[in-house]
């Protein structure tokens, strides 16, 4: 190892949060998740009462704050937790000891807590914290000491989400963007789950420096997801059928630098085969489209809405458009940004190809393909944009049903395009591992979908 | 193998040269890397290859040997190198990598420490995913892997983005040069407790860390360690399942109680409790289940992010 100082590269995600950008707030260790716009006006609403989110604005990516009741209105503010804290669920020396204790004797009769709630008002109004009521609330327990280590624990926790809230601030990724979404609103990306999309994006080999064709019917995680991996070299093609592009509210909260969201481009399916240089009236995909003038936003919506009714079948789908309205998309519906959607712009991505770049692609080949469709017929899909890569590439596909894929596999097979074809289900399962409670979790997610990856094979009466 | 450099892409105008590195692929579970060679041969149970056929035809073509077999030519990537790259340790596959990759949250222009390199199967796809302005830093304490992984990264030209260290992190930690500058690390040691602390200054705040380990056990002690300056720690367990599909002739005419039969074709035997709806009669369906082998159990793999202190 003789080398001297190792450089990283130019900071394409930054570490820090800075005024505009967007986040990810995980409040109560995921209880619930919000995406939000950082800016002076924004703000949080926790219970009854909304905080601002001014405090987060220059903090390091995974800060944690708690929430404080302040004499006027609650409050963000730093919090840093103490070493043992981290221990409440460990105590290593009383790991060792024996629990004697059980649950026998205890009567779940909702008479075990002294303090009222008008008690904990007056606490409030004298200025306690809340990690304050929490101890106050377990000193008048009547029932604490007689139960379990375990069980004290998780009522302190319990205790402590409600009168003292967390809220760690989060770097919008694809992995917890994905993890967001597929908690809350899974629909909305086609129930792609972490692991499926990990897969897609590993099978199609979507890497610096190569163009990536993309049909994203997810949202747009899959093209914001190609667009992270790319970092700003190569390009990401984001196509569609019909006459509208799919949506993708999706984008807007990677984060993406300027130079990463000119890879991600616009390009309709049928003129490719046109090969003209018209494009077909495709209105860009900025962030300016979701503050139209109600009358065009209304008309937009309800073309929108037409097309999907011909295809869709499942259920949950009117959740998406309901949200763009305004203007930012939160998982939580009900949080109001208020100022903020004005003063701060999110970066543009999605433009219109231009000539240059669909020449390329032309010339070359896309150097591979991701389909993400997961309600379209596979076959119908493929069979049209498998030409379009160049040789020896390799493709993946993910649908939430396995007969589409079936149903494509063996098509490509009989027309001999692709090789190296394989159907995969991704198994995912997460562990609870602490002393003496390790096992698998209670919850676990049913299915990620479905993958069909193959390479494209090379024959005679290709035309490129 | 990295399409860093657009002259090595693969496009409808790159065709095989002399000196590329080539998959050959026979099956799908047929695979191996080899370098195209003016004067070389390859021989195998279809007959014998010139490679100088090879060169000037797209990637993805059909080869034909002097006795009328063929092969299939693709382009190398990861994830076929993962199939085909020799094995001096255990390695980890595709489910398990590509995973990894989006859990420490790699892309390009990070920083990643690894340890141990193994056979490099992992490196390969850290590196795909720092490219091309970032890089991976990997250490195995054994001498000749470590030789062996670094002719790997030169052969599938990789090697600008990847260094090979001879070093025992498990008792010497990682190197300091490397505090506070690493994006992640990535452990697949025997005992990553003992490296954890080293880790831990290593990485930037809300750095990633993984660690790969096949026991429970040392997954239990892992997590212990990481509690004093770790948070968001979590343990995954994650395969692959693999579909085969058939055709399936579907005949109708019934049976004088009313049912109807599925005939499979002749050549194969088909358990009888899946039959699949055809249309009209004789219609040919596709019917898919899951591959009877499978895999049971690789690792688990422990994801962590480093405190923030300030």
């Amino acid at each position: 190892m003789s080398e001297s100082k190792p450089e990283s590269g130019p900071v394409i995600n930054p570490r820090v949060t800075w005024e505009g950008c967007s986040v990810l707030l995980d409040i109560n260790d995921g209880d619930r998740l919000v995406f939000a716009r950082l800016s002076a006006g924004s703000t949080l609403k926790i219970g009854n009462k909304s905080c601002s989110l001014q405090p987060l604005i220059g903090c390091t990516f995974g800060s944690l704050f708690q929430v404080e009741i302040g004499k006027e209105k609650p409050y963000l503010s730093r919090f840093v937790p103490p070493t043992d804290d981290s221990n409440v669920q460990d105590e290593g020396g009383s790991q060792l000891q024996e629990e004697s204790r059980d649950n026998r004797a205890i009567i779940d009769n909702n008479q075990a807590q002294t303090l009222t709630g008008e008690d904990i008002d007056a606490m409030r109004r004298q200025g306690a914290t809340g990690n304050e009521i929490v101890e106050a609330l377990i000193a008048n327990s009547a029932t604490f000491d007689k139960k379990t280590q375990f069980s004290q624990e998780k009522y302190r926790l319990k205790k402590q989400k409600k009168y003292a809230p967390r809220v760690l601030l989060r770097r919008p990724f694809c992995r917890s963007i994905c993890e967001a979404y597929f908690k809350k609103y899974p629909a909305r990306i086609g129930f792609l789950r972490v692991d499926a999309l990990s897969l897609l994006l590993s099978m199609a080999n979507a890497t610096a420096n190569s163009d990536v064709l993309v049909v994203d019917m997810v949202g747009g995680l899959a093209t914001g997801a190609v667009a992270e991996r790319l970092g700003g070299s190569g390009s990401v093609c984001s196509t569609y059928l019909g006459g509208t592009p799919y949506p993708t509210e999706i984008i807007r909260m990677f984060n993406f630098s300027d130079e990463i969201c000119k890879t991600i481009m616009l390009f309709k399916i049928c003129t490719f085969f046109h090969f003209s240089s018209e494009f077909c009236g495709v209105p860009s995909m900025t962030c300016a489209q979701f503050k139209m003038k109600p009358v065009s936003e209304s008309a937009n919506m309800k073309m929108t809405i037409q097309w999907r009714e011909k295809t869709s079948l499942s259920v949950g789908t009117e959740d998406v458009y309901l949200s763009s309205k305004n203007g930012d998309t939160d998982l939580v519906p009900e949080n109001k940004l208020s100022s903020s959607s004005k003063t701060c712009k999110a970066p543009k991505a999605g433009e219109k190809a231009p000539k240059q770049a669909i020449q390329s692609w032309k010339e070359n080949g896309f150097s591979s393909l991701i389909i993400a469709a997961p309600e379209q017929d596979a076959w119908g899909l493929v069979k049209d944009l498998l030409p379009l890569l160049t040789y020896s590439a390799p493709f993946a596909i993910y649908h939430q049903y396995l007969q589409p894929l079936a149903t494509c596999m063996h098509n490509l097979q009989l027309e001999k395009m692709a090789i190296g074809l394989q159907i995969s289900e991704p198994w995912l399962r997460e562990y609870q591992v602490l002393p003496s409670r390790t096992h698998p979790c209670m919850q676990m997610s049913g299915t990620g979908g479905y993958i069909l990856s193959g390479t494209r094979m090379y024959t005679d009466t290709s035309q490129s | 193998m990295l399409l860093m450099d657009s002259s090595k892409k693969i496009s409808f105008n790159r065709c095989i040269r002399d000196g590329d590195l080539v998959i050959i692929y026979e099956r799908h579970d047929t695979m191996k890397a080899v370098k195209v060679c003016e004067n070389s041969v390859l021989q195998n149970r279809f007959g014998i290859f010139k490679h100088s056929d090879w060169i000037g035809k797209p990637f993805g073509s059909k080869v034909f040997s002097n006795k009328g077999g063929f092969v299939y030519i693709l382009a190398p990537t990861p994830e076929l190198w993962t199939l085909v790259l020799s094995h001096r340790t255990q390695i980890l596959y595709i489910a398990d990598i590509s995973f990894v990759v989006m859990y420490l949250e790699v892309v390009p222009g990070c920083l990643v420490l690894e340890s141990g390199t193994g056979s490099g199967s992992l490196t390969t796809s850290l590196a795909r995913a720092v490219a091309p302005t970032g890089h991976v830093y990997t250490f195995d304490f054994h001498e000749q892997r470590a030789a062996s992984a670094r002719e790997d990264f030169e052969r599938t030209g990789i090697s600008n983005l990847v260094t090979v260290g001879v070093r025992d992190i498990q008792s010497e930690g990682f190197p300091d040069e490397f505090s506070g500058l690493a994006d992640s690390v990535f452990l697949d040691l025997p005992q990553p407790w003992l490296a954890i602390p080293s880790a831990r200054n290593m990485l930037k705040q809300d750095g990633t860390l993984c660690s790969f380990s096949p026991c429970i056990e040392q997954v239990q002690r892992s997590c212990e360690t990481l509690r004093s300056d770790f948070t968001d720690i979590r343990t995954f367990e994650i395969l692959l399942r693999m579909y085969e599909l058939r055709e399936w002739k579907i005949d109708h005419s019934k049976f004088e109680d009313g049912s109807s039969i599925a005939y499979p074709p002749c050549k194969r035997r088909q358990p009888s409790s899946e039959v699949s709806v055809g249309e009209n009669t004789s219609s040919p369906a596709v019917v898919a289940r899951p591959s009877a082998e499978t895999r049971g159990h690789t690792g688990y793999l422990t994801f962590a992010r480093r405190k923030c202190d300030s």
